[in-house]
């Protein structure tokens, strides 16, 4: 379970818990899971949670900006990231794209999307 | 007791024709190497990172420098089953080197798919063949990035070596 992607829906919101290590072996089912997700559901905000990730790679950042690419500009987030993680959003350029947040809380309420 | 530890700790990088001067307390060779076979199976990318950082923490590097050739070497690994065995099964060669007294670190990794038409395009920022496949194209530039020398040799049908090089505790 630790290393699969684990998700949930509060209301237009999909908040996607990111495995332990997130890179291409972990990244292989996600597109597919993620597309019919969001075939059957109203999605309009995404927020990933890394709090569980303690490595990520470009495989990863290829999940995200698939998903960025999918949502309004504005409408995707993330929690909980850890220094290599930071670094790597920071050279991939997420950290332009996409807001930060401290907490999940924080993350789902926030009005500035 | 403590000449055997010893011996055995000389003996790691003697050939083996010299093994029987291994307990004449010679110099330790400057350069300290690993090697590594395994398949291009994608599950092995987190183990040949692993290896390579735990490989790497002989020169005392900081958890920074740590992150940094674990994601350079997960790059260069994820290329390898991904664009050069292309899913199929192959050997991936991980090879690495210390110079402690240089506090340098060392990786390549070697494959024998199907190898690059045009290293130079592959190198480029956002390109990749497969954009439907949601990659990101940034493989190389993440081994640019966290790495200070990034050397690529391929050619079509002879496989791909990357090696990469890092200084450690600037």
């Amino acid at each position: 379970m630790e290393d699969s992607f684990v998700y949930e829906a509060k209301g237009p919101t999909l908040i996607i818990h990111l495995p332990k290590e997130f890179d291409h072996h972990n990244c292989r089912n996600l597109r597919y899971e993620t597309d019919l997700l969001m075939a059957e559901n109203y999605v309009s905000r995404i927020i990933f949670d890394f709090t569980r990730t303690r490595f990520m790679d470009s495989s990863g950042i290829g999940v995200l900006l698939n998903r960025y690419k999918q949502m309004k500009a504005g409408h995707t987030s993330f929690y909980g990231a850890c220094p290599q993680v930071m670094r790597v959003l920071k050279v991939a350029g997420i950290l332009g794209l996409m807001r930060q947040y401290e907490s999940k809380e924080e993350a789902i309420y926030s009005r500035e999307v | 007791m403590e000449e055997t530890v010893q011996n055995v700790q000389e003996t790691q990088n003697v050939q083996a024709g010299q093994i029987e001067q291994a307990g004449k307390h010679e110099e330790m060779p400057e350069c300290e190497t690993m090697e590594l076979i395994m398949e291009s199976r994608s599950e092995n990318e987190e183990f040949a990172r692993v290896v390579a950082a735990v490989f790497a923490s002989r020169l005392d590097p900081t958890l920074e420098e740590l992150d940094d050739i674990k994601t350079a070497v997960s790059e260069a690994v994820t290329n390898a089953v991904i664009h050069g065995y292309r899913g199929i099964a192959g050997k991936i060669w991980l090879s690495a080197s210390v110079w402690e007294k240089e506090h340098l670190f060392s990786v390549t990794v070697r494959d024998e798919g199907v190898g690059i038409r045009d290293v130079e395009q592959a190198m480029e920022p956002m390109f990749t063949t497969c954009p439907e496949d949601g990659r990101s194209g940034m493989g190389f530039s993440f081994m640019e990035a966290f790495m200070d020398r990034v050397e690529v040799v391929s050619a079509p049908g002879k496989g791909t070596s990357v090696t990469m090089k890092k200084k450690i505790g600037r």
